[in-house]
């Protein structure tokens, strides 16, 4: 589904990702760990398609078509959604009509009848249901004075009704209280299927005890350093980055 | 400066023609106020950036257009062309002015409760003498305004209306001025008079529109007088020609516990200056002014406000919100005044501004001149441009990236829109500024 190759990407002329490599196949959960400013984040938006990342090497292909080419609302009609680290707020933009013209920008350009009022608050409900939310926030602006969970939430709740095909999210299990994290953690596993693909951001092993990884990937210094299953995740945080790093290190010296 | 001083020189000439028909009309008992006024005009002569009012506008393209009283041509015009303004949803009374006349056969007065008046001015000037006697020009300032020394000289026809105490309106009385193609450049003194009886309510609706692209000025003045305990709500639309220009001067005179409401809409007009001048005189007055000005090409919008607390116990709020594109130009003049009796005054000034391109420009002045000493007073300004991250966002979420400038641009609009209570009169403009937006959709695509 998902294939980088060798992604360099500067900010501010300064190079953050020095040749990632990562494949990501329908149905698998794939987690990327590091420390701060490793690029874990600059990866997640690069991805979306922000335009202040500079992409100098290395190509990305999402479904056999060259992701880097695509508008970000593009990326976002062919699938591709990414949960912000830090969620915008948007004063004035009611957060059901934001999500509804969402869905409906996404089902225009698949050719689909666009969804009126009756057909979506079902919808809206069904899945606020399904990740146990209640609905006061919905009728507010998008955002606007939501708490942190608040935010992460509704980020999760938008993911869950706009139904990508590849879900990255950007360190949204950071800074949650443990019932916010369940309802993270929810979103995630309800999204799970075989057509699909997600890759979880993340700083923390926390995440991982409620959402299994296929795959976890550990990003240092804008590579990736070590890639492995769910078990590399638990030796991550018995030896902290710096551990395996200065393991991995004398792995590869020993090896030449 | 000779052309100014020449322009000036051609207003006191056509003074003195319009003078002779005015007395003929049966409006003699004007005289004296008309002679004072274009007097005090001779003296004064347009304002200049040097006078602190209008340091930011510059009249000269008004000063210097040899502009000619508006001919009738009330004939010329058939109903269908006004079909778009309406408010659809309401039964409301429509008054129509054809390049400042009072167009009876355009018009379409709903049955009003007993005793409540609406007229031209023209009419109630011979026959509502009594009432308009009291009042007519003696609240705006001619003294020291020279455009409300022109307009109170040439004054004419307008709109008249008067509600009697203890009387609701549930409808609003939609006032209509439309401006029609002419060889030369017209002006025309659109004066109305608004007078709310105690306890009464109602809601009346100014707007200002170009049939064609000829050079126009609409020199406005209204004065309204909202009596003890009253509500009244007024709307000012301004969507004049890009060759228009209008100086307009809302003059409102609060008595005890009223409360009143101005919304300002302003998307027309080469050089458009609104004057907003309420003067709290009562205790425990309430008034909002709630304005958006959007500008785009070369247009220059000049917002003045100055509310005045003369009494105890008054609040007043004041929200401006701006959006500029192009090479427009914005101004907002927001003065608050608290004289020494006024205590427990509570003032508050917002003015918030988008800046779409490099060349737009905005200049926000506020001023407080506080003469008690147990007030509330606060203001504040912001500029800035349309917020990337936001755009981003929703653009993620596979909104394409024209729609989500439109979204926030509407989002940013819909603050004043929130606190319009008529709901068909809110739709009306929701739907104006949406046609602003695609016009500059438009435009974009034309670069």
């Amino acid at each position: 589904m998902l294939e980088i190759k060798n992604l360099h990407v500067k900010v501010d002329k300064q190079e953050i990702l020095k040749g990632v490599d990562l494949k990501v196949n329908a149905g698998e959960v794939h987690s990327i760990m590091g420390p701060n400013g490793s690029g874990k984040s600059t990866l997640a938006q690069v991805l979306a398609g922000r335009e202040t990342y500079e992409v100098t090497a290395g190509e990305v292909i999402y479904e056999g078509k060259n992701l880097l080419e695509m508008a970000p609302e593009e990326r976002a009609c062919e699938g591709v959604f990414m949960a912000f680290q830090y969620p915008v707020e948007i004063p004035g933009v009611n957060n059901i009509y934001f999500l509804k013209a969402a869905l409906n920008a996404i089902r225009r350009h698949h050719g689909l009848d666009e969804l009126d009022a009756m057909d979506f608050l079902p919808l809206v409900k069904e899945k606020m249901k399904l990740l146990g939310i209640d609905d006061q926030l919905q009728n507010r602006a998008v955002n606007e004075g939501f708490s942190g969970g608040e935010k992460k939430r509704n980020e999760i709740f938008q993911m869950a009704v706009l139904e990508p095909r590849l879900a990255i999210l950007d360190e949204t299990d950071s800074g949650l209280d443990i019932d916010a994290l369940k309802i993270v953690a929810n979103g995630v596993n309800a999204l799970r299927s075989p057509q699909r693909a997600l890759i979880l951001v993340t700083h923390y092993q926390r995440l991982l005890n409620y959402v299994v990884p296929d795959h976890v990937h550990v990003l240092v210094d804008g590579r990736i350093l070590r890639s492995g299953g769910k078990e590399l995740a638990l030796e991550l945080e018995e030896k902290g980055y710096t551990g395996l790093e200065a393991e991995t290190q004398a792995t590869t010296s020993a090896r030449t | 400066m000779i052309a100014g001083a020449q322009a000036q020189d051609s207003y006191l000439e056509s003074f003195a023609q319009f003078e002779n028909g005015a007395a003929r009309n049966g409006q003699g008992w004007l005289s004296p106020i008309r002679r004072a006024a274009i007097t005090r005009f001779s003296e004064l002569g347009f304002p200049t950036t040097h006078d602190e009012d209008w340091r930011f506008t510059n009249v000269a393209p008004i000063a210097q257009t040899p502009f000619r009283l508006a001919q009738d041509s009330r004939t010329e015009l058939a109903p269908p062309e006004l079909e778009q303004f309406r408010f659809s949803g309401l039964a409301c009374s429509r008054f129509v002015f054809v390049n400042g006349r009072y167009a009876p056969r355009l018009s379409s007065p709903q049955p009003l409760p007993d005793d409540v008046k609406v007229n031209s001015l023209a009419h109630a000037l011979t026959a509502e003498r009594d009432s308009l006697e009291q009042h007519l020009a003696r609240y705006a300032d001619y003294q020291h305004d020279a455009f409300s020394a022109l307009n109170t000289a040439f004054m004419e026809d307008g709109a008249f209306v008067g509600i009697p105490p203890g009387t609701v309106l549930q409808e609003p009385i939609y006032v209509l001025y439309v401006s029609t193609a002419s060889a030369v450049p017209t002006v025309v003194h659109a004066r109305n008079l608004i007078l709310v009886g105690e306890d009464s309510q109602a809601t009346v609706v100014e707007e200002y529109v170009s049939l064609s692209a000829s050079v126009h000025f609409s020199n406005v003045v209204t004065e309204l007088v909202a009596n003890e305990n009253s509500v009244l709500t007024h709307y000012l639309i301004e969507r004049e020609s890009m060759q228009a220009f209008n100086v307009s001067t809302l003059r409102i005179q609060q008595g005890r516990s009223s409360n009143v409401t101005s919304h300002s809409v302003l998307l027309g007009g080469a050089l458009v200056r609104n004057n907003v001048h309420p003067v709290l005189a009562g205790e425990g007055c309430d008034c909002l002014i709630n304005g958006l000005f959007m500008a785009t090409g070369q247009q220059h919008m000049d917002n003045y406000m100055k509310v005045e607390h003369a009494s105890r116990h008054c609040n007043s709020r004041q929200f401006y919100n701006g959006i500029l594109d192009g090479k427009s130009r914005g101004v907002l003049h927001g003065r608050i005044i608290v004289h020494k009796d006024a205590q427990k005054t509570d003032a508050k000034q917002t003015n918030k501004n988008l800046l779409l391109s490099d060349e737009a420009q905005i200049d926000t002045k506020p001023q407080l001149e506080i003469y008690a000493d147990d007030v509330k007073c606060t203001h504040g300004a912001t500029i800035g441009q349309i917020d990337e991250d936001a755009i981003f966002y929703l653009r993620s979420r596979g909104i394409a990236e024209a729609s989500a400038r439109d979204l926030l641009l509407s989002a940013f609009a819909s603050e004043n829109f929130q606190r319009m209570k008529a709901e068909p009169i809110r739709s009306y403009l929701e739907a104006l500024v949406k046609q602003w937006l695609s016009r500059g959709k438009l435009l974009e695509k034309a670069r």
